[in-house]
């Protein structure tokens, strides 16, 4: 590990101002901060410890829904009598990903920040367009397994790791922050992460010394809430393929659906043309196939990772015939 | 005594489950080196940090290179050695101890991140000379066999006793909705997915935890 210099927070907009600093890095849970810097892939010279300020609360929002701190513990927003009755999707997915462990130390914002698990990101002896801009994606021709079909570039085939962001990004959640001179913002969360594009090394639109405080939920949508993660082992292990679903059906029929994958690609992907296919759909075959068919509109692989095509098309069918069985 | 008779230490069984000391000697490395990880450039080492750390009911103020993880504090530090040192990037479990009776990976912290918190490690489970009920357990269902996992699972395994009467749901519970899922094989084996035994003892594991499981602690 680098040395570096360590400090702590007292408030928000410090701890942002503080982070505009270069080689300055916030630190939270820090599980996988800290991993990445005993690798040297992340190598801050100076860590500015925000887990003591008061960003671990879940309240309730005045339009009906859930305001999430930032330091609000994976395990603890899993738990949450509110989010289990309501937001099941987003239950399931924190509770699909690490282990037990970790859930108790990663936090919200950390989670939303986590970066890729590309072989190449962490292997500090192979190029990687992210870890060192310009020096090339060993993954492209590489062993690619757990790699994107989807929105992918030359320069960068990762996957964002993140299961609770793929629940997120189907409850259209929201991003809070605050900069350095304790200016607030609000990001979408469709907006927050970002495809890898020529610069696959600025992965969110967070701007310099800007933080998360919280994620807001609107209102509970309608429907019902799944949240199917496929990986190599049955549990603790990053997806290859998940899909959070809500959709909203009556006797056969679908009234709307909202999809969001994970595994696919450099953020959360959601799929507004398959969602097209099913709103006001009969709950078949057809229209299950029409839906995978748009999702996968554009999906590449690149060899190692050509599988994750039809197991996305049979994820999607099973977790629809799940959700529209009543 | 002869130079060529080999030292043998003793380790019982009962030493192993009380304090996890299968690497009973220390090793005679530098402590800063150790401490901060792998480093192979001769940078010098940052101003170090104050740490005041409630360790089993006992307090200890360390002075530490930032860089020291929770883990490298109690083994290389305290000489509690019990916390085990396997992968270092909180896939194996073996560092498990409670932070505040919580679950965490002693080796993906800072321990200056926990300046006047409470921490538990497998050296503070037991009263005296009575097993936890957990310890007990391990020993009656014969739950290892090399036993470098074993601090890990038991202190993994006394949060998650408390996370699952406390209500917590895991990725198998059927009704998320159930204030109380109930504490089966498969809940056992999903929640101690993040301790892994490379001796593959897991029957057993799931066997002891689930005899503990009905015990008071």
């Amino acid at each position: 590990m680098k040395a570096f210099t360590y400090q702590r927070a007292d408030t928000p907009a410090r701890a942002a101002a503080a982070a505009v600093k270069p080689g300055a890095k916030i630190i939270a849970g820090g599980t996988n901060l800290l991993d990445l810097m005993k690798l040297q892939v992340e190598t801050p010279s100076q860590l500015i410890d925000i887990n003591r300020l008061p960003l671990d609360k879940i309240e309730e929002t005045p339009e009906g829904g859930l305001r999430v701190g930032a330091l609000v513990r994976n395990s603890d927003l899993a738990a949450d009598p509110r989010v289990r009755q309501h937001y099941g999707v987003l239950s399931r997915a924190l509770l699909a990903g690490a282990s037990a462990q970790l859930r108790n130390k990663a936090t919200t914002s950390g989670n939303l920040l986590q970066r890729t698990r590309c072989y190449y990101f962490y292997d500090v002896t192979k190029p990687c367009n992210k870890r060192n801009p310009g020096s090339g994606c060993a993954a492209l021709a590489g062993f690619n397994r757990i790699h994107a079909i989807l929105g992918t570039s030359d320069h960068c085939i990762a996957t964002h790791p993140s299961d609770m962001a793929v629940a997120m990004r189907a409850l259209d959640a929201k991003v809070e922050t605050v900069n350095g001179e304790g200016e607030a913002r609000v990001i979408p969360i469709a907006e927050f992460h970002r495809l890898p594009g020529k610069t696959p090394e600025i992965e969110t639109s967070l701007k310099s010394g800007e933080i998360i405080t919280a994620v807001t939920l609107p209102p509970p949508p309608p429907g019902v809430q799944v949240y199917r993660k496929v990986r190599d082992r049955a549990s603790y292990a990053f997806a290859l393929v998940s899909v959070a679903a809500i959709v909203d059906s009556a006797r056969g029929r679908i009234r709307s659906a909202r999809l969001a994958f994970g595994g696919l690609a450099h953020k959360p992907w959601r799929a507004p043309q398959a969602e097209e296919k099913l709103a006001d759909a009969a709950a078949n075959t057809t229209s299950f196939n029409a839906a995978a068919s748009a999702v996968l509109d554009g999906a590449r692989g690149f060899g190692g990772n050509d599988f994750k095509i039809p197991l996305t098309r049979r994820t999607l069918h099973s977790v629809l015939a799940e959700t529209t069985r009543t | 005594m002869d130079e060529n008779e080999p030292t043998t230490i003793e380790i019982t069984r009962r030493t192993v489950i009380e304090t996890g000391t299968t690497a009973l000697l220390l090793t005679g490395l530098p402590r800063g080196a150790l401490a901060a990880g792998s480093s192979d450039d001769n940078e010098p080492p940052p101003p170090p940090a104050t740490a005041t750390l409630q360790i089993n009911g006992r307090s200890h103020v360390l002075t530490l290179d930032p860089r020291t993880t929770l883990l490298d504090a109690l083994r290389e530090h305290l000489a509690l050695t019990g916390s085990k040192k396997g992968c270092d990037h909180g896939q194996c479990g073996a560092c498990t101890v409670l932070i505040e009776g919580r679950r965490i990976n002693s080796c993906l912290t800072l321990a200056v991140m926990h300046d006047g918190q409470s921490i538990t490690t497998i050296e503070g489970l037991a009263e005296g000379d009575n097993l936890h009920p957990l310890q007990a357990a391990f020993v009656e269902h014969d739950g290892f066999q090399c036993g470098y996992c074993t601090s890990g699972q038991i202190c993994s395994a006394a949060g998650m006793l408390a996370e699952s009467r406390s209500g917590m749901p895991s990725y198998v519970t059927e009704d998320l909705t159930r204030p109380q899922p109930e504490l089966t094989d498969a809940e056992i084996r999903e929640r101690m997915s993040g301790n892994i035994c490379r001796c593959a003892a897991y029957p057993n594991i799931v066997a002891a935890i689930k005899q503990a499981a009905w015990m008071p602690t």
